[in-house]
């Protein structure tokens, strides 16, 4: 990648960070331009939390959470999916695209799908190009 | 309670152009419980004005406040310190509210952000239906505590129209019951049948709109010239 950028990801605890995290272990390539932000549960996650993100400089936002059915905390994946999506309506209302944040399920031991996430929302915003919040500097 | 719904992102936006320093201005009473105007809310559209700001160098800044209720003048002045040097406020609040503030804030243009829409009560979480139309003139003794005037969509006083079927509403089969249909289980397990057969005349809309903005007073709530010197000033 020529240029950098920034995506945040929102993991749960259990089996967001817990994959992500058994990525690591099992020595998988993926983009370093992401920051992990662990949660008890990714129905911590707020609508406010990811459009301060973008605010912040973030080019792509996504939220990890356990399987659906399968949270630790029962249905707290449920709520973040909710939020997720009528957060990308917003932002589709503002201009930034909602197809900048995404909402996904993985189990802990799920490593190779935490690999996917993070190398789909890396080709999304070379595909898109970077958060229109970015000023191009000469 | 009042129920209202948030206005379109983009109309808000609209309704802003033009103004730099805005305050969003929630209300924690109706409007929170409905989901449209509370304070998480009004964080979530301070968030997005911001982001729409940075977006386009329209340079807002943008607070945010929630007041307990915007109806009230006592709970709106008591903000007077933040809504100093702003020169838009957009209010969460009812449509009551944002004229309250609008009246007791006049250099300072006020801006809805709701669509205030019926008197109602929640169904469960998330809906919400119309049940008062605050017609002036309460019926709800002769039938069982539903309102033909609200929730009958023809406002009709002696019956259900020829076009209800299996309890049902024919202009909204599918999300609206016909009140008529109610009227009668409801006064039937009340037993009180015998209140159908009692012809509602005519209704009096003096009470209700027809009349025009209403207003009303109770003479001995009202403060002598004494008791307002002697709290303060409190309205």
């Amino acid at each position: 990648m020529s240029v950098r950028m920034r995506i945040v990801g929102f993991c749960c605890n259990y089996c967001g960070y817990a994959s992500a995290d058994l990525a690591g272990l099992n020595h998988m390539e993926y983009s370093p331009d992401v920051m992990i932000i662990r949660l008890p549960c990714s129905g911590r996650v707020d609508v406010l939390h990811i459009l301060r993100a973008f605010r912040e400089g973030a080019d792509a936002v996504f939220v990890a959470g356990c399987l659906e059915g399968n949270c630790n905390y029962e249905y707290g994946n449920i709520e973040a999916k909710k939020r997720v999506e009528y957060t990308k309506r917003i932002l589709s209302e503002i201009g930034i695209g909602g197809e900048r944040v995404e909402m996904f399920n993985v189990a802990s031991n799920m490593a190779w799908k935490f690999k996917e996430i993070v190398d789909e929302m890396v080709s999304r915003v070379e595909k898109i190009g970077p958060s229109p919040l970015k000023k191009v500097t000469a | 309670m009042i129920i209202a719904e948030q206005k379109p992102l983009k109309e808000i936006i609209k309704n802003l152009e033009g103004h730099r320093k805005i305050l969003v201005a929630g209300c924690r009473s109706c409007v929170a419980i409905c989901l449209a105007g509370g304070e998480k809310e009004v964080g979530i559209i301070a968030e997005s004005l911001r982001l729409y700001s940075d977006m386009h160098d329209h340079l807002w800044e943008v607070d945010e406040i929630t007041v307990e209720r915007q109806c009230e003048k006592e709970w709106v002045k008591e903000i007077k310190k933040i809504v100093e040097g702003k020169d838009a406020i957009l209010s969460m609040a009812c449509g009551v509210g944002a004229q309250v503030m609008q009246e007791i804030y006049p250099d300072i243009r006020v801006v809805p952000g709701l669509n205030t829409s019926n008197m109602g009560a929640p169904e469960e979480q998330g809906i919400w239906r119309e049940k008062c139309a605050g017609c002036g003139d309460c019926v709800l003794h002769l039938t069982g505590g539903i309102c033909p005037i609200a929730r009958c969509s023809k406002s009709l006083l002696n019956g259900p129209c020829g076009g209800s079927q299996n309890g049902r509403c024919e202009v909204n089969p599918e999300t609206t019951p016909c009140a008529w249909d109610q009227i009668y289980h409801s006064l039937k397990r009340l037993g009180k049948l015998e209140l159908m057969e009692q012809i509602i005349p005519p209704k009096n809309w003096i009470t209700s709109h027809s009349g025009g903005p209403r207003r009303i007073v109770k003479q001995e709530a009202i403060l002598t010239a004494e008791e307002k010197a002697a709290k303060g000033g409190l309205e």
